[in-house]
């Protein structure tokens, strides 16, 4: 029973399609994450000068802190970005998938 | 069942029993000196113990069935889950060591912060839908779910146990030192403590018990950081850059606390800690597991987003805590300075930096309140694991390899019970036997082998259609042999634990995670390509089945268990 829904699910594009959307967002949000973060590291790691300058005449606080917390609070948006419409568009998809799968 | 308890419970007492006799003798002062009882403190964690056995109590109740005792019968909302993952992972090092490093180097400590919060995106774009679909218990069930049973789930339960081995010695031997620092108990009763408590949490209330506590830490640990970060940020009328100026101008490194100072040496080191610690999130057993508790994909979803925003939230409060010790507990060295001299250090070690803010801005009661706190934190991230190792005993070694899952969930659950009395019993052993060792590493060693060893597996057999049993567990064991082999090689083991002359060390970097998980993917890659038998193509021609699962959800176990 589920294998024959399976095979339905699996014979149809849709389902193709929607996985491939989902990855392709997911695989680009992941890409996205680690160029924020390894470009943050490798700075850290290649110019120390540049994130200790000050951010302005006078100042205190340097680049660099205002970057790290920008790193955790753009990680924090961007997991809820990537929740939300999985949340919503993504699974109201997968249940069209299902439901055409038990149609059948 | 109720007698069983009752013998369960006797067990315990004499294995400890046994154990304090065994040791006692040895025991005297650590690298940590012994505080004056602290009453006040005493007494807030003797609220918070009472409160979790009676939850424990009525979760006791509710766990009836293998299901219950691994899961919670899959009940637990996104939004609770997301609470509990954070209070998973949220373990004093972070909260203590974070607040410490920031406290001695400034800006280093963000660094690190941002590292342990990167895991989880990764986590939910890639792992959590497809965990939370293939999986029903443990994360050896995603793993194995296409693949032949035995080697697939030994493999995971030694990748789990020993995860599990290395991250609780860290956290036992920290308990002992943490405690002694802050009750003024001796180590080996603080540490059997922590054992007694977190083996009545784990035997009798199962993942459901486990979850309250860890939910319960959280709301504490979240509600007591942010009061000090307020309190702090209130002292400067709200504006960092006031209480940056005032740290720079009395910090001994002065404007050197603003910019990034020697935590990263080279790129290559600093692109490996940095993976390890993104990835390592990934491969956590004990954090896996926590996708198992909740009824679907998209209660999954809203987990990790929830723990991603508590824990990024509270990585920014640990900042804040830090530059707030800098400032108040400088301005009065008798009270928190060894001999009331800045030279000296703080009373109790660079970690209680946040512990002794705690006291300046609040006084001696919101001092006990983040003591217990602490001590709380430990419980709850010590429960999780002794809960993730008992079920790759009970699940995927007694009953899917050892009884070919025909063991019914009594006797499973009967299992599970008595793992869970030995790794308390282990644990409380190892922390006496680490006691004077040097386990900073641990931790560490725990994330390399979670990104070297569990991670790969994980994901090649979800994502890889190509994927095999003997690519997987070769690669898996690849992965964990040199995860752990180049660590021992590495100057903080090789020189710093074993005492080996400076510079002998041949493994120059700071973590293995760029090498040993690069080789981990290769090995599975490679050995799956050459493995053509008859198990191969069939493990291969499951593949467009188990896709539909883990992307649709289509069969996957529901809040029942089954």
């Amino acid at each position: 029973m589920a294998d024959d829904l399976a095979a339905r699910i699996e014979a149809n594009p849709k389902y193709h399609k929607f996985v491939s959307t989902r990855s392709s967002y997911s695989i680009m949000m992941t890409i996205l994450v680690m160029l924020i973060y390894y470009g943050y590291i490798l700075l850290i790691a290649y110019d120390k000068e540049f994130l200790a300058q000050k951010m302005g005449a006078g100042m205190v606080t340097s680049i660099g802190i205002p970057m790290g917390v920008g790193v955790i609070v753009l990680t924090i948006l961007i997991t809820n970005i990537y929740v939300r419409r999985a949340n919503s568009e993504f699974d109201r998809l997968n249940a069209e998938i299902i439901k055409e799968a038990n149609q059948k | 069942m109720r007698n069983n308890f009752v013998r369960n419970s006797l067990c315990v007492l004499l294995g400890l029993l046994a154990t304090s006799l065994a040791l006692a003798a040895g025991a005297d002062l650590g690298t940590t000196v012994k505080q004056e009882t602290n009453w006040v403190a005493i007494a807030m964690f003797a609220v918070f113990v009472t409160i979790t056995l009676f939850i424990t109590k009525w979760a006791a109740n509710k766990t009836k069935t293998a299901a219950d005792f691994y899961t919670a019968g899959g009940g637990i909302t996104g939004f609770q889950n997301g609470l509990a993952i954070a209070g998973d992972y949220m373990s004093a090092a972070s909260f203590l060591g974070i607040s410490g490093l920031v406290f001695a180097n400034g800006f280093d400590g963000l660094i690190f912060s941002i590292g342990w919060l990167v895991g989880w995106p990764v986590i939910t774009f890639l792992m959590a839908e497809r965990l939370r679909n293939l999986g029903k218990f443990t994360f050896a069930d995603v793993a194995s779910y296409r693949f032949a049973q035995t080697p697939t789930r030994v493999f995971a339960a030694c990748g789990t146990l020993v995860v599990v081995a290395f991250y609780m010695i860290a956290q036992m031997v920290g308990a002992g030192q943490l405690i002694k620092v802050l009750f003024g108990l001796e180590y080996h009763y603080a540490v059997m403590i922590v054992g007694v408590l977190m083996m009545c949490y784990v035997l009798f209330g199962g993942m459901t018990a486990t979850t309250w506590v860890q939910i319960i830490k959280a709301i504490m640990l979240l509600c007591g950081a942010t009061f000090m970060a307020l309190a702090v940020l209130w002292q400067f009328h709200f504006n960092p850059e006031l209480l940056f100026a005032k740290a720079v101008e009395i910090h001994s490194k002065h404007d050197a606390i603003m910019g990034p100072g020697a935590l990263i040496k080279d790129p290559i080191s600093a692109i490996s800690v940095g993976m390890t610690l993104m990835f390592g999130t990934a491969g956590l057993p004990h954090i896996l597991m926590r996708f198992f508790t909740v009824p679907s994909a998209k209660e999954a979803r809203k987990s990790v987003g929830w723990a991603t925003t508590w824990i990024g939230y509270f990585y920014i409060l640990t900042f804040i805590i830090g530059f707030g010790a800098i400032v108040l507990l400088t301005q009065d060295p008798a009270s928190y300075y060894v001999g009331g001299e800045l030279a000296k250090g703080l009373k109790g070690g660079g970690n209680m930096a946040a512990v002794h803010l705690a006291n300046a801005v609040g006084g001696n009661v919101f001092l006990g309140f983040i003591s217990a706190v602490a001590f709380a934190t430990i419980l709850a991230v010590v429960s999780g694991l002794t809960l993730s190792g008992a079920s790759a005993v009970s699940h995927d070694l007694y009953a899917t390899v050892f009884m070919k899952g025909k063991a019914d969930s009594a006797h499973e659950l009967r299992v599970s019970k008595i793992t869970t009395i030995c790794l308390g019993i282990v644990a409380v052993y190892l922390g006496i036997a680490f006691e004077k060792q040097n386990v900073a590493y641990m931790v560490m060693l725990a994330f390399a082998i979670a990104c070297s060893a569990n991670f790969p597996v994980l994901f090649m057999s979800v994502l890889w259609k190509d994927c095999t049993t003997k690519g997987a567990v070769t690669g898996g064991i690849v992965g964990l042999i040199s995860s752990a082999g180049l660590t021992i090689a590495s100057a903080s083991v090789w020189e710093a634990v074993m005492g080996n002359p400076k510079g002998s060390a041949w493994f120059p970097y700071s973590s293995p995670g760029l090498f040993s998980m690069s080789a981990a993917f290769l090995t599975i890659y490679l050995v799956s390509k050459m493995d053509n038998s008859k198990q191969a193509q069939l493990e291969r021609s499951l593949y467009p089945a188990q896709r539909v699962r883990s992307e649709t959800g289509l069969g996957s176990s529901s809040a029942s268990g089954h």
